[in-house]
């Protein structure tokens, strides 16, 4: 009994955490790609105040968009935190855990796509539809190159759980793996392309012929663009989180835990989540963003990568 | 529950003579009746597979042929199969009784379309070769008369055509396999085939048959071609039911002669279905990706979804040679999954492209928009749909396609080098299928329903009859239930799973508790699980108390006001994005090598007063590859043929008297 | 352990050549292409001196050290000025698109290890990996060579053909120096052919696309604009 409440104790924080936790994500990468830039750069909390702004704003909504329209942000939000929420951050005891397992998520994220991307034509601008268009061209490779290194990543630890993968990593001596480093390099380029980072997608950019996700989210305001901004924060949150565990789950409370182990957990996350931060900014002021068409072709290398893994894990596997 | 099946045949049948009788007045009770009648037979079918299907049911009718009675049996295969077309049967007939007025010529529809539903059932109940063969035929010919229904509208009558050469080649390709089958003493009963099953080339030729003749029928790649043309052609409950049932029909077919009567296959046969599987999984939804008439996407994507069956029935076949039964377990459970799945969300998408067309008489994607204001219920419905069909959890669709990437996850522990490279690589296709039908299904649903209306037909659409309504929310009711609840189908299955796999499927192995019907875990327990009800239950949670706290924290006001649009909102709906322009980057990326699509820009010289033309061209490779030669062969042969049309009563009597004299050499000569 | 640790990292630094050789392949610039080369042959010579390490063989070393120096520096700085001196055209034309040769790439290295494995069932587990990893290599060189139209990619896929060799030669216990040498040295001529080869191209065409080339041959100049 203790046990479940524990557990269920453990899941609620986490939802917490991770919602909590995002925009400072965000925030820290944006100050420190202008400190890089030697600008001085907004403030780390600014995108809270962001949000907070934009809930007190009224909503302006496009005179023939439908309730569809109105929906996807709750929809799209709930999704991506449910996801963020799914994967280890400083536990692997998550109870919710079992009920989707890694393709499960990417199953949700699909989800929140597909309606973010109907969203985006629903109100019948072309912008709306250029977005949505090409953010489904992106997710149509992105979505098999990360399946690809689930298959690595499950074909060598059997289990599609992440908690079980997490644990499997931290308990055996998986050492320095081919497959498991063409894996995370595939993952990272699909993170890159599913955030919406630089090479991909800029974020900070309203140039009409270059935004995919601004583009789609173009019609939305107040409280609705809070949402969407949230999701996104999460999105970033949710690979930044599926890497650590999968790649680098030390620190990581067990099944057992006790409290110490949570707070080890806490602060290793918080570790982790800074040195993602500083990889991501200096990864994106260090390359311009590609043409859309290269897009297929980088995401295209991250399927093939993806594809390289699966094979190397035989090749590997007979040492 | 045999004798129910074969009594609700009798009378579909009986109601297809009525419908010759009265004709259009009375279409109304005889779709209600044909519905009535697909009920009681799903209702049996279920009854079989609970409470007897360990005990096949057989009867002997002195019918057919003089020295072959006519063999029927059921058997938990026959009875799954029954459950799934006759769900989509009577979906579609309710569906009928509103939609069966808006037919172009309902007379034509109306006796064949409970002829078809007989012609179906009776090929799951046959118990030997010429039964088979004569409902599978009757099948064909009665959907062939559905699909030329319509046969004034521009290219029907050639999709026709196409259809009646291809059904008939896959018929005669049948024919050839069980002639195999059978030996040289004519052993017909399915019985004799199964105890004393085909051996060596003989073997490989027969299932090279099998395979081309069911496969033509469920629309493998590369003989899909016909599908795409027939399936829309018909009018669109008959359409749900060739999409929806017919294919099942043939996947049936294809496990009958492959799993059950061809006794135990080599792996290669099994590598072969996932190769095409996957290879039809891609190739269709690449087509439909890029298409702009609303049922022939949906024809597309069926081919798409058939290669996922095929390609589970692969790995099926692929673990049970090499001794694994859990795992074939689980990849033939995915496969049967798949196939109720199917039925349940194309036929719910066909009855949402005839609920539009029936109210702004379109279906081309280019010339619809906005009907989410106009038809606030299907618009609803067709959302499950198409997020239940791109594969989504936590609806059925993700459910079946989740189950194939398990069977797919454990393909490493096969000896074969060919598989483990091999199936990976499928799996990485079925992912890239997936992806594309979530764009396929983004384009379908937003051009249609989202945006502003594109043509004035659309803008003034009027909610369809309540009886299509509710057979498109059975459906989609159908789509959240079994997606959610998964293993309430897999106990339905799970004899017919034991029968071909040996052992059950894992969660059901040792019984079931309440628990288990919650969680779906195919291999261990911890290792690899989802729940649909679960994820259901925390997205509504999360999301309403994101609702919740959005609306303490911020303000509820909500202005209406012009669309923002950069700042240069343009009043003409034109401007929106088009079906077309929305797949210009999935088909650069991919069509413009597997389907050698070329966009063509005519944009005139500075000066010149003339409109600025883009067209765009695209072939299908194996129609090029082979469909254009059967075809030209078949019109080349039936143009010779037609002389003896007009022949002396003189000459006829010469053929049939040397057809006799060549017989009658034979046989001397045989002796 | 140190086993294990041993073969991990000899094994890493093979795989990472291999990757090089498909950065060569995705590359759509000369200079692009050229850096690759430069990263793939310190991959190759961190390979060998990892070799040289490992197995004790001094004479490893120097293979290492001509793969830096030849490969890594001097050929691509000197064909990077070549390239500057000449101005040639900085895009290449590609006959298959990227995404094609990429995927082409994958299927040669599947293929290269369902042919090796099989064969050297019994040999030690980093020879036949390294065996199969060199000889895609040399297939993704030689696929290189036949989808790019430019003759700078096709003198750097040639070499990097080489670097499979090279990393297949110092996977194998006792393989003698003079073979690298030869090796090497082959590199150089080649290089030194291929370069002679730029400025006769260059003086007469104006450009290195071999595409042109075709067109002086007798049996379908006509077809063709100069």
């Amino acid at each position: 009994m203790i046990a479940a409440a524990i557990a269920v104790g453990l899941q609620l924080g986490q939802l917490l955490l991770v919602l909590l936790l995002a925009p400072l994500l965000t925030g820290i990468v944006r100050k420190l790609k202008a400190r890089m830039l030697a600008r001085k750069g907004p403030p780390v909390l600014q995108p809270y105040r962001d949000l907070a702004k934009l809930l007190r704003k009224e909503a302006v909504v496009a005179e023939n968009a439908s309730w569809l329209f109105r929906a996807a942000p709750y929809l799209m939000f709930a999704l991506l935190w449910l996801a963020a929420a799914l994967v280890p951050t400083f536990t692997t005891r998550l109870p919710l855990s079992a009920a989707a397992d890694l393709i499960a998520l990417v199953g949700l994220l699909a989800s929140a796509r597909f309606l973010q991307a109907l969203a985006g034509v629903d109100v019948g601008t072309s912008f709306g539809g250029i977005g949505a268009s090409r953010e489904m061209m992106i997710a149509s490779l992105a979505e098999p190159a990360m399946l690809m290194v689930v298959f690595t990543v499950a074909l060598f630890i059997h289990s599609t759980s992440i908690p079980a993968i997490a644990e499997f990593v931290l308990h055996n001596d998986v050492g320095l793996r081919v497959s498991f480093a063409l894996g995370l390099i595939s993952l990272i380029m699909v993170a890159v392309a599913e955030t919406g980072r630089i090479p991909v997608d800029n974020p900070a950019t309203h140039l009409e012929l270059t935004m995919v996700h601004e583009a789609m989210v173009l019609e939305y305001s107040g409280r609705h663009l809070a949402l969407v901004e949230a999701a996104q924060m999460l999105r970033i949150m949710f690979y930044m989180a599926l890497i650590a565990s999968v790649f680098v789950p030390w620190g990581l409370a067990g099944q057992g835990a006790r409290i110490e182990d949570v707070g080890i957990g806490v602060a290793a996350f918080l570790g982790k989540l800074l040195a993602g931060a500083v990889l991501l900014a200096i990864f994106e002021v260090s390359i311009a963003k590609m043409r859309v068409f290269r897009v297929s072709e980088f995401l295209g290398v991250a399927l093939l990568l993806g594809l390289l893994a699966t094979i190397f894990l035989y090749v590997s596997q007979s040492a | 529950m045999l004798s129910v099946l074969l009594a609700v045949v009798l009378f579909l049948l009986a109601l297809g003579i009525a419908g010759a009788v009265f004709g259009v007045p009375w279409a109304a009770r005889i779709y209600a009746a044909a519905a009535c009648a697909c009920a009681v037979a799903a209702v049996a079918a279920v009854v079989f597979l609970v409470a007897r299907a360990d005990v096949p049911e057989a009867l002997v009718l002195p019918v057919g042929l003089p020295w072959l009675s006519a063999h029927f049996r059921i058997d938990a295969l026959a009875a799954w199969f029954a459950l799934v077309i006759n769900v989509a049967g009577t979906a579609s007939a309710v569906f009928a009784i509103g939609y069966g007025g808006h037919n172009d010529e309902p007379a034509r529809v109306v006796p064949f379309f409970p002829v078809f539903l007989a012609a179906m059932n009776l090929v799951l109940v046959a118990d030997d070769a010429f039964a088979f063969l004569i409902a599978w035929e009757f099948m064909s010919l009665s959907s062939w008369l559905l699909v030329l229904s319509n046969h004034r509208r521009p290219g029907n009558a050639r999709a026709a055509q196409v259809y009646l050469v291809m059904a008939a080649l896959g018929t005669a390709c049948l024919l050839l396999a069980f002639g195999i089958m059978a030996g040289p003493d004519g052993a017909y009963r399915f019985a004799s085939i199964r105890d004393n099953p085909p051996q060596g080339a003989a073997a490989a030729i027969a299932l090279a048959l099998v395979l081309l003749g069911t496969g033509s029928k469920a629309g493998l790649v590369p003989v899909h071609a016909w599908l795409p043309l027939a399936h829309p052609a018909a009018p669109s409950h008959v359409s749900a039911l060739m999409s929806g049932a017919m294919t099942k029909v043939a996947i049936y077919g294809l496990v009958r002669l492959l799993f059950d009567l061809a006794g135990p296959v080599p792996w290669g046969w099994g590598a072969a279905l996932v190769a095409v599987g996957a290879l039809s999984a891609v190739i269709g939804i690449l087509h439909a990706v890029v298409e702009r008439d609303l049922k022939t996407l949906l024809a597309f994507s069926t081919v798409e979804n058939v290669g996922i069956a095929v390609m589970a029935f692969g790995l099926a076949i692929v673990f049970r040679t090499n001794a694994m039964g859990t795992l074939a377990a689980l990849a033939f459970t995915a496969a049967l999954f798949h196939v109720l799945n199917h039925a349940i969300m194309k036929s719910l998408m066909f009855f949402v492209a005839g609920a539009v067309e029936v109210s702004t008489g379109q279906r081309d994607l280019e010339k619809l928009g906005g009907l989410i204001h106009r038809l606030p219920v299907t618009a609803t419905l067709a959302l499950i749909g198409a997020a239940s069909i791109a594969a989504l959890p936590p609806l059925n669709g993700f459910v079946s396609e989740w189950l194939t990437f398990q069977a797919v996850l454990n393909s490493p522990s096969l000896p074969q080098w060919v598989l483990k490279f091999g199936v990976p690589v499928a799996g990485a296709l079925l992912a890239l299928s997936a992806a594309l039908a979530a764009a396929c299904f983004v384009r379908a649903y937003g051009m249609a329903f989202l945006g502003r209306p594109r043509s004035r037909k659309a803008a003034e659409a009027v909610e369809v009859a309540p009886s299509m309504r509710w057979a498109m929310a059975g459906l989609a009711g159908l789509c959240i239930g079994v997606g959610i609840l998964p293993m309430v189908p897999a106990a339905a299955m799970a004899p017919l799973v034991r029968r071909f796999a040996g052992v059950d499927f894992a969660p059901l192995a040792d019984g079931l508790s309440f628990g288990d019907f919650m969680l779906l875990a195919p291999v261990t327990p911890g290792v690899s699980s989802y729940s649909g009800f679960v994820v259901l239950i925390a997205v509504v949670a999360v999301t309403l108390a994101s609702i919740e706290g959005v609306h303490r924290l911020a303000t509820n006001r909500l202005r209406r006001a012009a669309a923002w649009d950069c700042g240069f909102p343009d009043p003409s709906p034109a401007t929106q994005y088009t079906a077309s322009s929305f797949a210009q980057p999935l088909r650069r990326v991919y069509a413009s090598t597997v389907l050698r699509a070329r966009d063509h820009v005519d944009m005139p010289e500075p000066g010149d007063a003339r409109p600025a033309r883009f067209t765009l061209s695209m072939r299908d490779l194996a129609w090029d590859a082979f469909y254009a030669p059967v075809e030209r062969g078949v019109t080349w042969l039936a143009e010779r043929m037609n002389t003896l049309q007009f022949l002396t009563i003189r000459r006829y009597l010469v053929f049939m008297f040397t057809a006799l004299i060549v017989l009658l050499v034979t046989v001397a000569l045989a002796k | 352990m140190l086993r294990g640790l041993h073969f991990d990292i000899a094994h890493t630094l093979s795989v990472s050549v291999l990757l090089f050789s498909f950065a060569l392949l995705y590359q759509r610039r000369i200079m692009g292409v050229l850096n690759a080369f430069a990263l793939q042959a310190l991959m190759v010579a961190a390979a060998a001196a990892w070799q040289a390490y490992s197995q004790e063989a001094p004479h490893l070393y120097a293979t290492a050290g001509i793969a830096l120096v030849l490969k890594a520096l001097v050929v691509p700085i000197a064909l990077k000025r070549i390239i500057m001196r000449l101005g040639i055209h900085r895009a290449i034309e590609t006959v298959i698109e990227v995404n094609g040769t990429l995927l082409a790439g994958v299927g040669l290295v599947a293929l290269s290890i369902l042919l090796v494995f099989p064969v050297a069932q019994d040999s030690a587990a980093l020879t036949r990996e390294n065996l199969a990893i060199a000889l895609s290599i040399v297939l993704i060189g030689l696929l290189m060579m036949i989808t790019r139209r430019n003759a700078v990619t096709q003198v750097v896929g040639f070499m990097s053909l080489e670097n499979g060799l090279v990393l297949a030669a110092v996977g194998v216990q006792g393989m003698p120096l003079v073979v690298e040498m030869s090796i090497a040295f082959s590199v150089l001529v080649a290089f030194i052919v291929f370069g002679m080869f730029f400025f006769r191209i260059r003086e007469r065409f104006d450009t290195l696309d071999l595409q042109y080339l075709e067109s002086f041959r007798g049996d379908r100049g006509q077809d063709h604009r100069p």
